[in-house]
Formats: C-alpha cells, sequence, structure tokens
C-alpha cells in the first residue's frame, strides 16, 4: 500500500487536486474546428471533381456556416489564453515540434480563405442583395474564377485543421488518455463526418441528402473501427493507460463516452441513415443532429477525462 | 555544464524551509508554490516506512513542456536549465498539459511560471535559495558534467531514483534512497 500527500499545503490553483487548465472553450473549439474541416473538405472536393452544379449545398449553403465556426473557435480558443495579448507571439515563429503552432498557422490560412470561399458564392446565396461597389463585384469575380485554386488549397489545409485537432492532445506523453496515436485519424474522421451531418442537415435534393448519407454512414463506421482500436491500445498498454482506459470503460465518464457518444452520437445515427437509405421514411435531421451532438460531446469527454489522467508517483 | 540537483530523503525532516525560502527569493504570488514537499507512506502498520522528500520541475533533459510550447517561451540553456520568457508565453496551458509532474502553473499575471534553479542566483555564483537554506543540508546542487563535482560523487556512490522515470522526460533532479 502507497500512500502519498502534499505537506507543504501545495493548492496550486487549477493544478491540484487535478488538472483544470483547459475548460469548455478547448472542447468547444475542438469540435468547430472539426466541422470546420469536414465542411471544407466537403466543399473542396466536390469542386475539384466538378460536381458543384449537383451538390449546391456542399459548396454554398453549408459553406457559410465554416468562417461562422472558424470565428467562433479562434474566439473560443483566445477566451482561453491567460496572457491574452500576447497572442501574436504564435506568428512569430514556427515550431516544428509543437502541434499547437502547426495548428495556428494552418488557422491563419485556412480562416480567411474560408471567408474568400463564400464571398465567391455571394451573389449565387444573397441574389437580392446587389454589392454596391465595384471593387467588391471585380473581386467577387476574380474569386470566382480562381475557386479551383482555393478547392486545391482547401483539401491538404483542411485534414491538417482536422488531424491537428487530435494531434493536439496526443502530443501530451503526460496524460495517458490523450497519448495515443489514434487520436488524430479519430478526431478527423469525427470531423469529415460532423461536416457530413451538416451537409444533410443544409441539403435541399434527395441526391445531395443520400450521398452525404452515404458518406457519413461509411465515416460513422470508420469512426467505431477506430474508438475500437483506441481502446484496445490502451487495453494492451502499460498501468497508467490502463487507468485511463478506466475512466472510459467503467468510470465516471463511460455514461458519457457509451451513451452519448458511441450509442446515441455513432450507432444510433448509423442505423437511422441505413434505413433511411433502405427507403424507410425517416427525417434525415434526426441522425445529422445526433451527430453533431456526438461529435461535441465525445470533444467534452476525451478534454475533461484526459485532464484526469495522469503519471502517479 | 549539465546543472543537477540530489536530495538526500533519508535527510530531509520536511520542514518545508525549501518552499518558504523559494516563495521569498522568487516573489511566488500568495497561494502558489514552485517547490513543495512530498510525503509517501509505503506499506501497512506496523511495517511502514515513511519518506519526505522536496519536489519541484526536474529541467528534464528530454523536456516535454520545450517541445509542446507553440511560441518558444518555454525554452532549454545549454546548461540544462528550463525557463519561461514570461513576455513570449500566451498561456495556451499546452507546457502544464504536458508536464508529467505537474510543476508549472499559470502566474496572476497569465504567464506560465515555475523553479528556475533559481538561474539568477547561479549568474552570481550562488546556490538555489532552497538549497541554500535547507537546515538539514539534504540538498545538493551542481554539475553533473564534471565527474568530480559533488552532485556526481553522490551519484557515483548512492542508491537514487528519479520521478517518474517511465515518462520518458529524464528527469535532472535525484533522488538518493
Amino acid at each position: 500500500m502507497q500512500e502519498e500527500l502534499f505537506t507543504s499545503g501545495r493548492n496550486l490553483p487549477h493544478i491540484d487536486p487535478s488538472l483544470e487548465i483547459w475548460h469548455w472553450p478547448i472542447s468547444l473549439y475542438l469540435f468547430l474546428g472539426g466541422l470546420a474541416a469536414g465542411l471544407l473538405f466537403f466543399a473542396g472536393l466536390i469542386t475539384v471533381l466538378g460536381k458543384e452544379k449537383d451538390y449546391p449545398a456542399a459548396v454554398k449553403y453549408a459553406s457559410i456556416i465554416s468562417p461562422i465556426a472558424l470565428t467562433l473557435g479562434l474566439l473560443a480558443l483566445f477566451y482561453d489564453l491567460t496572457h491574452k495579448f500576447y497572442f501574436w507571439r504564435l506568428y512569430t515563429t514556427i515550431r516544428i515540434e509543437s502541434p499547437m503552432s502547426w495548428g495556428a498557422w494552418v488557422l491563419l490560412i485556412i480562416t480567411p480563405i474560408s471567408f474568400l470561399w463564400v464571398f465567391s458564392y455571394y451573389s449565387e446565396i444573397f441574389p437580392k442583395w446587389q454589392l454596391k461597389y465595384e471593387n467588391l463585384n471585380k473581386f467577387e469575380k476574380f474569386l470566382k474564377g480562381n475557386r479551383k485554386n482555393m478547392a486545391y488549397a482547401l483539401i491538404p489545409l483542411s485534414i491538417i485543421l482536422g488531424v491537428y485537432t487530435g494531434i493536439l492532445l496526443s502530443a501530451f506523453n503526460a496524460r495517458p488518455l490523450w497519448n495515443n496515436a489514434i487520436l488524430g485519424p479519430l478526431f478527423l474522421v469525427s470531423g469529415l463526418s460532423t461536416g457530413a451531418a451538416t451537409i444533410i442537415l443544409l441539403a435541399k435534393t434527395q441526391k445531395e441528402k443520400h450521398l452525404f448519407g452515404k458518406i457519413d454512414l461509411a465515416l460513422i463506421v470508420l469512426e467505431l473501427g477506430l474508438i475500437v482500436h483506441m481502446l484496445m491500445g490502451m487495453y494492451a498498454g502499460s498501468e497508467v493507460q490502463l487507468e485511463a482506459m478506466q475512466l472510459l470503460v467503467g468510470g465516471e465518464f463511460t455514461m458519457m463516452f457509451f451513451g452519448f457518444v458511441i450509442i446515441l452520437g455513432l450507432i444510433a445515427p448509423a442505423i437511422l441513415e441505413f434505413l433511411e437509405l433502405r427507403g424507410f421514411k425517416i427525417p434525415v435531421a434526426v441522425p445529422a443532429i445526433l451527430v453533431l451532438i456526438g461529435g461535441m460531446v465525445l470533444r467534452f469527454v476525451m478534454v475533461e477525462a484526459g485532464q484526469i489522467t495522469r503519471y502517479l508517483y | 555544464m549539465r546543472y543537477a540537483m540530489v536530495i538526500d530523503t533519508l535527510k530531509c525532516v520536511g520542514c518545508s524551509d525549501c518552499v518558504v525560502a523559494c516563495q521569498t527569493e522568487n516573489d511566488v504570488p500568495i497561494g502558489y508554490c514552485r517547490d513543495w514537499i512530498t510525503e509517501t507512506v509505503n506499506g501497512a502498520y506496523p511495517n511502514i516506512e515513511l519518506e519526505l522528500k522536496s519536489e519541484r520541475c526536474n529541467h528534464c533533459e528530454n523536456a516535454p513542456c520545450v517541445r509542446c510550447c507553440p511560441t518558444g517561451a518555454s525554452h532549454q540553456l545549454d546548461n540544462g536549465i528550463v525557463l519561461v520568457t514570461g513576455d513570449e508565453c500566451i498561456g495556451c496551458g499546452a507546457c502544464i498539459e504536458s508536464c508529467p509532474y505537474d510543476a508549472r502553473f499559470q502566474h496572476p499575471d497569465g504567464y506560465v511560471d515555475k523553479c528556475t534553479f533559481c538561474h539568477h542566483r547561479l549568474e552570481k555564483g550562488q546556490l538555489p535559495a532552497c538549497v541554500s537554506v535547507c537546515p538539514t543540508k539534504c540538498m545538493y546542487f551542481g554539475d553533473l558534467d564534471n565527474p568530480n563535482s559533488e552532485v556526481s560523487e553522490l551519484l557515483k556512490n548512492r542508491k537514487y531514483k528519479t520521478l517518474a522515470p517511465e515518462a520518458g522526460t529524464k528527469p535532472q533532479v535525484y533522488y538518493l534512497i
């Protein structure tokens, strides 16, 4: 038996008895960043494939969400900094070893592109509101001509953004729950899945709803596979990983993880989407909203639970 | 040059003098500490063993906080000391998340703060404040690259351990056991 006490009265704010450095803004940002990555990836992909006319929600309507999500996410990140007005220090250096540095630079590039992308569709989304300035109209035309180039940039950038939201956590070897290589791909797939769900919500034609229903179904199956891999990896891991695992399997986060993420957020929407594709009359908004809630809860569970796990010495 | 600290757990009485000396020397804000004492009880009565030790930033050779810092505010000097430049720190918390020893905290002014091995005193040829006040002289400080230094000699002749070596950080605070 071993018992350890701090006797010098160590009670550091937000650190003792367990870490509470990252709060809801980080979880929210990880969700919104993943969502934006998914939306921008599909917008880019559909454009590169030359199918813009067939899938207007993916390239046009849903992409209004991505700059909003990125802006809200960035505000949440900024809100969580404790030395806020030094944030520009992120952009005085590139630290190859730090995922957060990568993320900051990718956000600096992808956020303006997401705005320009929506602006290139301005007159199609808002046909009634003409722009009054000739220069803005010219700029819109210029962007329209360069949509394909933007799409080529968006595909790799959105993948990096999606993976980075997971790698950000997995780079911390001090938190055994986060420290597994599956987290990057898992968050990317989850982000793509929430992106596809948003497109389903905004799609008007049956054809588009069905295509993204199929894509979402495939992504959900992939995500379940990755979660199984994550749990298996931890079961085969060292003692600290086994302890971390306990939080998700038979611990205080089991209800949230299995109930909200796996059952309500993945299995239920997968079944509903499958039945819908088979011809049953199910409003597609139901599985799409479940996927979005599941994606959000996944981020909250991982951020909160990860901070409880540690090396005990 | 490789600074390291060696702490004799057999001599430590857990008086917390090192904690107070650090808070005074470094103007550590009230409610915070850069070093602390832990009391570990092993075994079951009547066969119990008590271990007291003073803990702080381990100035790891493979420092995860330096690796994770997005701005380069957390950095390592050639002599192995890990420091934070307050004016470069954005307070993102990545280094706090990355530290297996939970040795860092957010200063009320926003930037991240931690033990510096009293870098400012070393420059003047003085020992770190905690080492200099220890009433039982259980703390030793010196250069591990010099095979004849006091710390090198102690590690050659005594049994020692480091904290959570399985985290892969190569900590540079050694505990004689």
